[in-house]
């Protein structure tokens, strides 16, 4: 077996815990999707372009509201804004591949294979290019290729479901369900509250205006309070 | 929702090419090059500084009730926060709000 394969299997073998966590959440979107009024084409569509969970949910939030597709687009977008930092980190390390390569891994650049390929690359620095790109893609294929078939799953199952069991309330309750474990320090936790107090407060403001304004406020707050935390020695 | 299928598809295709586009931006286009730690420092903030804000007006005035503030969906958000700041499981915590708020709409009669 050549060593790029080697690779492969090894990065599908850290990546195949994650299967417990995608495939329920791709479920939830399916559901939450369908029950949204999306088809299944589309929610299909939206899944398998974006791989993106947290910025679909927070896609169809605001299609439920009506809100203008530019609004839509820029609060999704900066969502998944956090993979421009993955992106960066990769760089070192898949950038010497060839472009064609790099193009089909940014596309599977998720949160799970890049934190489980990230730790790896940077533990053994001297690994062979191939033998990166192998990883990546074996840490990508079981986190990515259940999310598809969990979403129809969820698409198809969503479709079944009466609206007596109140689905329509699974969108925010799914992103609470996230933002819950990122709430790691204060400065999250104080951008988190700043974000809410803003949002609430400007809520009168046409097109969804109060939700960008709300999060610029409160990215600027967390970097100001993890600048506060470190000049404290209080940041880890 | 109301919006015809070709909007639908505007933000499906927009979404798709641009969240592509910031996964290309430094192993396909920049490359090897650091980004100054003050982006870095915002950018660790951008989902817990969108989400929140996102959602706070969906569970104070959910669209489902017309706008009226319920009692049942207020407990589940409570209980799906707590749930997912004590054992860190998305899963879990989705399960526990969506529970409590079948059992709150039932014991309020819903």
């Amino acid at each position: 077996m050549s060593s790029t394969r080697t690779a492969y299997w090894r990065g599908f073998r850290d990546g195949a815990p994650f299967v417990l966590v995608v495939v329920p959440f791709g479920m939830l979107f399916g559901v939450a999707g369908t029950e949204a009024g999306l088809n299944i084409a589309e929610v299909m569509a939206m899944t398998s372009l974006v791989i993106a969970g947290a910025s679909q949910f927070a896609a169809l939030a605001l299609m439920q509201e009506n809100a203008p597709v530019l609004i839509i687009l820029a609060t999704a977008l900066a969502v998944n804004l956090r993979m421009a930092m993955y992106s960066a980190s990769l760089a070192p390390h898949l950038g010497p591949a060839p472009l064609w390569q790099r193009a089909v891994a940014a596309y599977f650049i998720v949160d799970q294979s890049y934190a489980i390929s990230v730790s790896r690359f940077e533990a053994e620095p001297d690994m062979p290019v191939r033998e990166k790109v192998g990883y990546f893609f074996g840490c990508m294929s079981p986190v990515c290729l259940p999310w598809y078939f969990a979403t129809w799953a969820g698409a198809v199952l969503g479709a079944a479901i009466p609206p007596a069991f109140a689905l329509d309330f699974a969108v925010p309750v799914t992103f609470l369900a996230i933002i819950a474990p990122a709430l790691r320090t204060l400065a999250h936790v104080a951008a988190a509250a700043v974000s809410v107090t803003v949002a609430l407060a400007l809520a009168f403001l046409p097109y969804n205006l109060w939700l960008l304004i709300a999060a610029v406020a409160a990215m600027m707050t967390g970097a100001r309070v993890e600048l506060w935390l470190r000049a404290r020695g209080r940041w880890t | 929702m109301t919006m015809d299928a070709a909007t639908i598809w505007l933000v499906i295709l927009g979404l798709g090419a641009g969240t592509y586009l910031i996964r290309f931006s430094f192993i396909g286009i920049i490359g090897d090059r650091k980004l100054p730690e003050w982006v870095l420092r915002h950018l660790r903030y951008t989902p817990v500084a969108v989400m929140p804000g996102l959602i706070a007006p969906l569970v104070l005035w959910p669209t489902a009730t017309g706008g009226q503030t319920d009692p049942a969906r207020l407990a589940a958000a409570a209980a799906t926060l707590g749930l997912g700041l004590l054992t860190k499981n998305v899963i879990a915590a989705v399960l526990g709000g969506m529970g409590t708020l079948y059992l709150v709409q039932y014991a309020l009669g819903g």
